[in-house]
């Protein structure tokens, strides 16, 4: 089934959905621009602007749902943005709502939350301008009807992304962490913005409009370089390999931060991205190819970073990639993952916020800590935290009937059919992830105390709570909602196209029982190691695979040795040339002809007879000259 | 209405007025009520420009010296209306910014804004000039104020880089002197009229010697690589304002006048020479931001990131794509905004702390966090960040060259990521981490600076989100450029139907 | 006839050539270039005696009166340079240089 036309829309929520973009980013204007005298409602503000901006998407979604399936594509015009290049507009369409809504509800029950994560911070107004800065932005990623819009709110959320992981910037680590994000994202755009002059030189548009529908009868060759170059973008926004490094370093932000944008929403642009380019990979075998061997690498590489990570945020943050690396893979297989894709991406959204919220409880209620090897039976002090995050945690493992069994087993079932090697890859992914998980939730919540003597741990306010228990409501059902009966995939199916044949849900497939059984084993591991066994204070030294996933699979060693410390020599070599080469030529021009005009001068001596030798010389030379050319 | 010799007539009797106030505070207001005029003015003038009539508009000519068919010619095209409103918009500013930089100079304070408001004149005379002769004359003119407001007002080093920015700037236009009156002699029409001289030279040798002629000029001036050496050392001895100018507005002549003189006047051999400039371009935008990067100097990086910037637009000129040209053309504007909050925003850093040097800061975000909340909001347009103008540009600049010079514009393309490194870990050190002892006590932005910083921002942001107003203004303008030299945009592989276009 | 008071006027100029050359006392050097001058006057007046028009005795007077200011400038001056530095000398006064 292909993708329906874009009919132009005006009037009811969807015309007024700029509203959204528009709302969030009054919000942190205002809070910018407001300075101190916004400090006591900042935060007031902020959540309203964000609750503000989920009421116009609810609406909107309503108002979707009320037209015939193959016109629920509604492009809105705003403003001819540059003349010749791009108009400013939107695109309503199944797709897009669905991100909208994740966005802004979870968006939303983060703001909810900050409230209380922030409380003592000085700043915490400006954090929730950045935070609606955010969701300003990504809405705009999601819902432009161009290329270049997307790109705008592309960059915006790396803006936000950037001040927010740097929010603590007088931590010398933070602000590192933050420039080398938006750098490695620079890498990526690098890749998106030569992908957009390609479409631009190949289409003369840079509409979603144009493009995708002319997909096909551009080369495929054109096709699969484009698709390469908006992979490459992808791959930095989404931390797929090998532009993964930030991801982890990200953690330096709020933990509310990594929630909404390192977890549940940026880093899911990339998915977003491809599958919304889904005529032009689907043009390019190729592409197409690599994207699910990026998606496979990455969902590996992910899980193993995130068995040996000590840090929770870290090992959540490894855990994101990973399953970020499921979405890219079932992305790249065409109409038949796309619906499985974005419908793993929300039910992720929910319940890795989850997770990660609840993580961010576990730190507020001990001082910051964020080393799990100091945590240990925190279940009794922080009931709610504790059940919230169980459930996430069942939820991202596959738990039957919990959000994830459906959506990630749809993605490894839909692979396995696809191709086996592939299949077998997530399905062990699966595994990994069963006992990293495990392993987080043993060494927190479980075994003995471990805690240092200052921490006195408690569950925390109900602002914090309120959002944790909404999130994992949405961690236990979503899925099942999502994907029974191909509710999601019919949804979607306007949008992004659907397979010719709808897949059918088996409950107890080969694939799955596999799944089940090694995510089992991957739990029954870790409780071995780290639930029945005492978890020592200083992490052991480890094998050499244990220090491979420590060290992030040396993907640091690797950036630095191949580009950081050539580049510091490149640089120092080019400041020398140019004050040496290109100014020392000039400078020594100048020298040169200063030089001989000194040595020249001395001719003047200052005695009389010298000078007036000289203009007999000069006079007789002359008079020479002249007999001799007036013969010839 | 004669209206750009008023504008210029304002000013030069407002720099004579300022010379005859005896107090310095008054002097500093009365060139700053000047510099408004000009500016409303010039406003008022654009408004009535009418982008899709002739070409050039509010013509004035008179004859200067009859014998040799030089006239005294000002008008202006979408092009130079936008760079005249960019260097009129900055004056005022600059005025504001440099209120107390003229304090410390060797020559009275009176004299750095009678300068300023001289070289205000000659920045509207350049763009305005439709006869070559004139256009030369104000071309050699805007150097003398400059090299009094480097030589007289600026760091421990100034001698040195005036007398350098003098050398080179003369250099190139003595090549150019003698282009032009080749060229009036060998078109043989006994007229410097810019418009009477287009297409009159036909013969390609000719051509281009002629263009080297000029080019050269234009490229030191620019500075495109491998002549951008004075530009650091100009830039960072300057006074703040005056580097301003001479970054914003001064080098973007040589730009400017590629664009105008380079194509039109010698088709063929901007053609010819078409790989050479692209080449030096692709190489000046990857080198300034490497040697930016190594930079230990804010004036000097700053500077050193012009020197990228400057290879964009000498790129998008020489691409002959309508959207590179108007790209390059937005992109003089924009750089205008950017490039000049960032100096007059580390200008004002520098002021507070006496020191160039970025080894000297560390944590200032703590103290004065508008002063690096302006200043982190200059850096990222310097980096072209969507939503902020200089996106808009560059992006137009690289589309269109990517239609013609795929590996070119993908080279340049590095030029991103570069940016991000320089800007975003000289604020790293600047700004971020634990506040250095010698700021403890720095203070945040008063309000005369706020002012200085508010329009610049805004501008930037209404223009990074509605670039419309400029480009329509710019691209008739650049097309009828383009179309006198005869090349046509390259057509697309798979054409899509649209509506409007 | 004419060769004759050419080759005087030769002669004349050489010694005043040579004088100015190799003396050191600034009055002698002095007297050298008036040598000249007259040497060049002698020609002058040879040439507008052979040719019949009077444009060689006008120059001629012309130098006159530019030697005779001459004198008056540069002798001061050699007046005033003896005074303070009790010499006459042209290599004594080659302060002006480099």
């Amino acid at each position: 089934m292909e993708p329906a036309e874009i009919i132009q829309h005006s009037g009811g929520a969807i015309g007024a959905a700029w509203l959204m973009i528009a709302l969030p980013l009054v919000g942190a204007a205002v809070l910018l621009l407001g300075g101190r005298r916004t400090d006591k409602f900042g935060h007031l503000l902020g959540v309203l602007m964000a609750v503000a901006s989920f009421v116009v998407a609810a609406l909107s979604f309503v108002q979707l749902l009320g037209f015939a399936p193959g016109e629920r594509r509604r492009g809105i015009e705003l403003y001819e943005f540059i003349p010749g290049l791009a108009k400013m507009g939107l695109l309503v369409d199944p797709l897009s709502i669905s991100f909208c809504l994740l966005i802004t509800f979870v968006g939303s029950l983060i703001h909810v939350y900050s409230i209380g994560y922030m409380a003592h911070d000085p700043n915490r107004r400006r954090f929730f301008a950045y935070l609606n800065l955010f969701v300003a932005a990504m809405l705009l990623l999601v819902l432009a009807d161009n290329y270049v819009a997307l790109f705008v709110g592309w960059e915006g959320v790396g803006l936000a992304s950037y001040l927010l992981i740097g929010f603590w910037q007088h931590k010398p680590s933070a602000a590192t962490a933050a420039k080398k994000a938006f750098i490695v994202n620079r890498v990526g755009d690098f890749g998106l913005l030569i992908g957009i002059f390609t479409i631009f030189a190949t289409f003369h548009t840079l509409a979603f409009d144009g493009v995708l529908a002319n997909a096909d009868k551009a080369s495929s060759g054109t096709l699969t370089a484009i698709g390469l170059l908006l992979l490459v973008g992808a791959c930095g926004k989404s931390a797929q390999l090998p532009l993964q490094s930030w991801l982890l370093d990200a953690m330096e932000g709020p933990t509310p931060v990594s929630a909404l944008i390192h977890a549940a929403t940026m880093v899911t642009a990339g998915v977003y991205l491809i599958v919304r380019s889904g005529p032009i990979f689907q043009g390019a075998e190729t592409a197409q190819i690599v994207v699910t061997i990026v998606g496979v690498a990455t969902l590996l590489a992910g899980a193993i970073i995130g068995t040996a990570k000590d840090d929770i945020k870290k090992a959540l943050a490894g855990s994101t990639m990973s399953q970020i690396g499921y979405m890219v893979l079932a992305a790249g297989i065409g109409k038949a993952g796309y619906a499985f894709a974005i419908a793993h991406l929300i039910t992720h959204g929910f319940f890795k916020a989850d997770m990660f919220l609840g993580a961010g409880s576990v730190m507020h209620a001990m001082n910051d800590e964020v080393n799990m090897r100091k945590y240990g039976a925190l279940r009794k002090v922080m009931p709610v935290t504790f059940v919230t995050f169980l459930i996430g945690y069942l939820a991202i493992i596959g738990f039957p009937l919990l959000s994830g069994y459906f959506t990630k087993d749809g993605i490894i079932e839909t692979v396995m059919e696809h191709n086996a090697v592939l299949g077998w890859l997530a399905v062990l992914g699966a595994g990994i992830t069963g006992f990293y998980m495990s392993r987080l939730v043993f060494m927190t919540f479980f075994g003995a105390k471990r805690w240092e003597p200052t921490a006195h741990p408690h569950e925390s306010p109900a602002v914090m709570t309120w959002p944790l228990i909404i999130l994992s409501i949405g961690a236990i059902g979503l899925g099942a909602f999502l994907v029974l009966g191909n509710r999601f995939m019919t949804f979607l199916a306007p949008a992004v196209g659907a397979p010719e044949e709808m897949p059918a849900f088996h409950p107890f497939s080969p694939t799955g029982l596999a799944t089940l059984a090694l995510v089992a084993a991957g739990a029954v591991f870790a409780w071995l190691k780290y639930g029945r066994a005492e978890v020592p204070a200083l992490a052991p030294r480890g094998s050499f695979l244990t220090t491979f996933a420590r060290r992030d699979l040396y993907g640091d060693a690797l950036n630095e040795a191949l580009f950081m410390r050539p580049g510091q020599w490149l640089t120092r070599l080019a400041v020398f040339f140019d004050n040496r080469g290109v100014d020392g030529l000039v400078n020594g021009l100048a020298a040169g002809i200063g030089g001989t005009s000194g040595r020249l001068r001395r001719v003047q001596t200052g005695f009389v007879r010298s000078y007036a030798l000289s203009i007999f010389l000069g006079a007789a030379l002359l008079a020479g000259a002249w007999l001799v050319v007036g013969n010839l | 209405m004669p209206w750009l010799s008023t504008l210029m007539g304002v000013s030069v009797l407002g720099a004579l007025g300022v010379t005859l106030v005896r107090n310095d505070k008054l002097a500093k207001q009365f060139t700053l009520v000047v510099s408004l005029i000009v500016l409303a003015l010039t406003v008022a003038m654009a408004v009535q420009f009418s982008p899709n009539g002739d070409k050039f508009q509010f013509a004035e000519t008179y004859d200067w010296i009859p014998a040799f068919g030089v006239h005294y010619g000002v008008a202006v095209d979408g092009i130079a209306l936008v760079l005249i409103l960019l260097s009129v918009i900055l004056v005022p500013i600059v005025v504001l910014a440099s209120w107390h930089d003229a304090e410390a100079g060797k020559r009275s304070v009176r004299t750095y804004f009678s300068l300023l408001l001289v070289l205000e004149a000659m920045m509207i005379g350049v763009f305005a000039a439709t006869d070559v002769f004139l256009f030369y004359v104000f071309f050699e003119a805007m150097l003398i104020p400059m090299y009094f407001m480097i030589g007289s007002y600026g760091g421990a080093q100034r001698s040195y880089a005036a007398v350098k920015f003098l050398l080179y700037s003369l250099f190139g236009g003595l090549l150019m002197l003698v282009a032009v009156i080749a060229l009036y002699s060998i078109a043989g029409k006994g007229t410097f009229m810019f418009t009477d001289l287009v297409g009159t030279i036909q013969d390609v040798t000719t051509q281009k010697w002629l263009f080297l002629g000029f080019f050269i000029a234009f490229a030191i001036k620019a500075p495109l690589w491998p002549f951008h050496t004075w530009l650091p050392d100009a830039a960072a001895q300057a006074p703040a304002g005056a580097a301003v100018l001479l970054v914003g507005v001064l080098d973007k002549v040589g730009t400017y006048g590629m664009l105008r003189f380079c194509l039109e006047l010698f088709p063929d051999a901007a053609k010819f020479f078409t790989p050479l400039v692209i080449t030096l371009s692709v190489i000046g935008i990857v080198y300034g931001a490497i040697v930016a990067i190594g930079q230990t100097d804010m004036k000097r990086l700053i500077a050193y990131t012009s020197v990228s910037h400057f290879g964009f637009i000498a790129m998008g000129v020489f691409a002959m794509t309508t959207t590179a040209g108007a790209g390059a053309t937005l992109y003089m504007v924009n750089h205008g905004f950017s490039t000049g909050a960032l100096f007059l925003i580390a200008g004002f850093l520098i002021y507070r702390r006496g020191s160039q040097y970025i080894a000297d800061y560390g944590g200032v975000q703590k103290v004065a966090p508008i002063l690096a909340g302006t200043f982190l909001v200059a850096g990222l347009s310097s980096l072209s960040l969507p939503g902020l103008s200089t996106f808009v540009s560059e992006f137009m600049v690289l589309t269109g060259t990517f239609q013609r010079y795929v590996v070119p514009s993908v080279i340049a393309t590095v030029g991103v990521i570069l940016a991000a490194i320089y800007i975003l870990w000289m604020y790293q050190r600047t700004m971020n981490g634990p506040t250095a002892e010698s700021v403890k006590s720095l203070p945040d932005l008063n309000a005369r600076e706020k002012w200085v910083v508010a329009p610049l921002v805004a501008l930037l942001l209404v223009f990074g989100f509605y670039p419309k107003p400029l480009l329509d203004v710019i691209h008739p303008a650049v097309q009828d450029t383009l179309s006198s030299v005869s090349v046509t945009d390259p057509q697309p592989a798979v054409p899509v139907a649209q509506e409007g276009q | 006839m004419t060769t004759h008071y050419l080759v005087l006027s030769a002669l004349l100029f050489a010694i005043g050539g040579v004088g100015v050359l190799v003396r050191r006392n600034a009055i002698v050097v002095f007297m050298c270039v008036e040598l000249m001058l007259n040497a060049c006057n002698l020609a002058f007046v040879t040439f507008a005696r052979q040719n019949g028009n009077l444009d060689g005795q006008v120059i001629a007077f012309f130098v006159m009166i530019v030697a005779a200011a001459e004198v008056v400038i540069g002798l001061a001056i050699i007046v005033t340079i003896f005074r303070t530095r009790r010499s006459a000398s042209v290599d004594d006064v080659s302060l002006l240089k480099y």
